[in-house]
């Protein structure tokens, strides 16, 4: 379609104004935490910290155990990660690609369980997390993701339901069985899928406060999500050493999602189809 | 022979098998065992004691706490709810303009989305801080006197809305690829008989969105809802509890006061008024959604549930 030039300038300025609201807290936070705790709040603001004081980062980092922190949040989001992207392809490629008795309802509930608040579910999940010896641990935060998530599940089998008979047919005939099949077979052609089921999943466990917040007690078990809401109990007041910290947390998921976004967009395109 | 069909007749089952035991284990366990926790007084430390309906009675006739909550996140996703669909709308139709470089915008205005709560939190409390914030400042640029946000009971719902109108992005972008879904042609013939962009934004792309506007209806009804990181970490539930979400009312009521059985009443309400307020927007939806072939109109379900 043709636009005017007055449209087009138009939809720059909307565009450049909303640009400036999503992205100006970020550039602001980004200067700020290069000041000093007298200018940070100094009134009437500046943009500009008078010295770029590039020692406020390792100071704010040394301040807690953020090394163990975040070792501990990397642990989780490959741990899920890996969990997620296995037991959600071999379910979706189970829903997927066999008819058998049962699945329509089983795929109905494997719905309706994304209705399900979590504040339901949460109280009897730490009481069992107890039982289990769980508590204070990891383990709570990473095993249940072995065993798939119904999002991921569906999404990836909306994936799948779009790929041809043919594909396995083939297979059959040369003797493969169901398993290597699914491996050989639909994995690789599963990667756009399994690329955005990781990602997704990545995201949310890097940011995830209220698990780990449940689970976890011991300061040395803290990921960097609770860390950094632990210390900003503490630190109410000094504002420059929470943003470091800040800015470090946010950077992994930003850079992976500008990498992986092309398969965010496809994959919500898939979803709602 | 016999084995072998045995085991073909098994496969489908095993690959599904991880989600059923995590169905078990993690889902429909916790699930059925909370629904009679909700009929227990049950302490973090002590034995639980059998209670009937106490737990709900209480709820309904003496805690004025509960009523206070179910208000504050009613009031919230009212305002929020709307707010956030026609933000995303609006943001969605200007990244499908045909200009050069969108794309751009299109990332930039998703970013936010994968910000940690806790990050939105410490941002959003220290831009809108009352004393030095930027925020106000801005605002005074042009005259304004900005509130005390998070310590002024009147506006500490306002700020909540405002940093969580800052995760927009999502929502955006599943509007972005049903209008990107949209032929073009449709709107070619629109214009050679002469409808305005305006006209055709609502006689042609209004109508076929309907399905995707359902979706984001229920599921921000669903996760504003459930709204507890944000509130917990910019305000706390205060000032003078005048943000004290429901979903914080519930969580610390269990891990705070360790009312396990009361805090599983109040997760069981909260379920049940989820269940009522979907019954009544697919309910109506028949009135304002339109697929685009009848026949193929139950293509469309509910995908996403909330977000922790």
């Amino acid at each position: 379609m043709k636009m005017s030039k007055v449209s087009k300038v138009i939809i720059y300025i909307l565009l450049g104004l909303m640009a400036l609201y999503f992205l100006s807290p970020f550039i602001y936070m980004l200067f700020t935490a290069f000041k000093t705790e007298a200018e940070a709040i100094a009134y009437p603001p500046k943009l500009f910290p008078a010295k770029w004081l590039w020692q406020n980062f390792k100071e704010a980092w040394n301040a807690q155990p953020f090394g163990t922190f975040l070792w501990n949040s990397i642990l989780v989001t490959v741990g899920t990660t890996v969990g997620q992207v296995i037991s959600c392809s071999l379910v979706a490629y189970g829903f997927a690609r066999f008819n058998f008795k049962g699945k329509n309802i089983l795929f109905m509930i494997l719905l309706s369980t994304m209705m399900i608040p979590w504040d339901v579910t949460m109280i009897p999940q730490y009481m069992e997390f107890k039982m289990f010896g769980w508590i204070n641990t990891l383990k709570p935060l990473i095993i249940p993701a072995w065993f798939g998530s119904a999002y991921y599940i569906f999404l990836m089998r909306q994936f799948l339901m779009g790929v041809p008979r043919d594909f396995e047919e083939a297979a059959r005939i040369d003797g493969a069985n169901a398993f290597q099949i699914y491996w050989k077979i639909f994995m690789p052609i599963l990667k756009p899928s399994l690329i955005l089921v990781g990602v997704l999943n990545m995201i949310s466990v890097w940011n995830d406060y209220l698990g780990p917040l449940i689970f976890l007690q011991d300061r040395s078990k803290y990921t960097l999500a609770l860390g950094l809401a632990a210390f900003k109990g503490v630190h109410e007041t000094q504002i420059i050493p929470m943003l470091c910290i800040t800015i470090i947390m946010i950077i992994p998921p930003i850079i992976i999602f500008i990498i992986a976004q092309k398969y965010i967009v496809e994959g919500t395109s898939g979803s709602i189809k | 022979m016999k084995q072998k069909k045995v085991l073909k007749r098994a496969t489908p089952y095993l690959f599904i098998l991880p989600w059923i035991i995590g169905f078990l284990v993690f889902t429909i366990g916790p699930l059925i065992f909370s629904l009679v926790m909700s009929f227990f007084n049950w302490p973090l430390a002590a034995d639980p004691e059998f209670v009937g309906f106490g737990n709900y009675m209480e709820m309904f006739t003496s805690d004025k706490q509960f009523f206070k909550s179910l208000t504050i996140s009613l009031k919230y996703a009212a305002i929020f709810v709307p707010l956030n669909m026609i933000i995303a709308l609006f943001l969605a139709m200007l990244i499908t303009q045909p200009v050069r470089g969108v794309k751009v915008f299109r990332t930039i205005f998703y970013i936010p989305t994968v910000i940690s709560g806790v990050a939105v939190s410490i941002l959003w409390g220290w831009i809108l801080n009352g004393d030095y914030g930027v925020l106000n400042y801005l605002l005074s640029l042009i005259g304004i006197k900005g509130p005390k946000w998070l310590v002024d009971p009147a506006w500490a719902i306002l700020a909540v809305i405002i940093a969580s109108a800052f995760g927009v992005g999502s929502m955006m972008l599943i509007f972005y690829t049903d209008i990107k879904n949209i032929p073009i042609d449709v709107y070619e013939a629109a214009s050679i008989d002469g409808a305005n962009p305006a006209r055709q934004f609502f006689s042609i792309t209004l109508p076929i969105i309907t399905p995707t506007i359902l979706f984001n209806l229920i599921t921000s009804i669903i996760s504003s809802f459930q709204q507890v990181t944000l509130v917990m970490l910019l305000t706390g539930g205060g000032p003078l509890k005048s943000t004290y979400f429901y979903g914080l009312y519930t969580y610390n009521n269990a891990f705070k006061h360790h009312k396990l059985g009361y805090a599983s009443a109040n997760a069981w309400v909260m379920f049940v008024i989820i269940l009522c307020l979907t019954a009544l927007v697919f309910k109506s939806s028949s009135a304002w959604v339109f697929y685009e072939t009848e026949a193929g109109g139950a293509q469309k379900k509910v995908k996403k549930g909330g977000k922790r």
